[in-house]
């Protein structure tokens, strides 16, 4: 759970969802990072420190780079929990099917 | 085709769409209605709401008494601020758990779409941690949803372990 509330304060910035976004493309350097955000390198690399303490990239090393890539467990794991939210949601609205039905059920009375 | 949708938007927000087949007075009633809000306003099967107060008016209150038959539960206590029929409302809630959420504001839209009526909700947490939290206390109802069923499950000789 603790890992989740990281992942989705992680998630509340919208220029790191925009990497997240770059980065579900494919792996990228810093550099690479840099120049769509029109930011510059220290900004982008704090917002990597998030996101690599959130778990939801991960970053290797080659060489003096160190490109990032997209943590696949990581978001498979918040899309998993929006899922059940929306499961938990979608059965009161089944539920709120049946009522309506019954709500525009032709009382009978109006038959001839 | 009538599937529920749920998104992030920004940092503060979350959508959920669902469509119905019934005209918006229906639906909007359905959501107004203290008698029609305890057949399906229930969350986890077992749970029931034998308190529910809506007065449906600016200025007006809510209340929702959740139980689950077995000594446990929590309410939910809201004000309207705008209620337009059978188009729209907007209201506050907090969950008492039993210390208060911070406040959700919602506005719930009811369009005529085709014969149905598309459901919005778009609500509104004062921070992205206050979301997050409200995330995480709703999964944990899917979560205990999920435990009850198979409890049944295991119950009726369905599932063995």
């Amino acid at each position: 759970m603790k890992n989740l509330d990281t992942a989705f304060s992680a998630l509340a910035d919208p220029t790191r969802r925009a990497i997240l976004a770059r980065l579900a493309l494919g792996e990228a350097t810093v550099m690479e990072l840099a120049e769509p955000f029109e930011m510059s390198q220290p900004a982008v690399s704090r917002h990597l420190k998030v996101l690599e303490g959130a778990g939801l990239i991960i970053r290797r090393v080659d060489g003096t780079k160190r490109p990032c890539r997209l943590a696949p467990e990581a978001v498979g794991e918040i899309d998993q929990w929006l899922n059940r939210l929306r499961e938990a949601m979608a059965r009161n609205y089944d539920r709120l099917d049946r009522v309506l039905a019954e709500i525009e059920k032709p009382t009978g009375d109006q038959q001839p | 085709m009538n599937k529920l949708a749920l998104e992030l938007e920004g940092d503060t927000h979350v959508v959920v769409t669902r469509r119905f087949a019934a005209k918006p007075e229906s639906v909007f009633r359905a959501h107004t209605e203290p008698d029609l809000m305890q057949k399906w306003l229930l969350g986890p099967e077992g749970w029931t709401m034998p308190v529910c107060l809506s007065e449906a008016r600016p200025g007006g209150r809510i209340r929702c008494e959740w139980s689950d038959g077995k000594g446990g539960g929590f309410h939910l206590t809201g004000e309207y601020i705008a209620v337009e029929p059978y188009s729209r409302t907007v209201h506050v809630e907090r969950m008492h758990l039993p210390d208060p959420t911070p406040d959700n504001h919602v506005e719930t839209l009811f369009e005529a779409d085709g014969d149905g009526t598309l459901l919005t909700l778009r609500m509104t947490l004062p921070d992205a941690e206050t979301r997050s939290a409200m995330l995480a206390t709703g999964m944990e109802d899917g979560m205990e949803a999920s435990y009850a069923r198979m409890e049944e499950m295991m119950a009726k000789g369905e599932l063995t372990i």
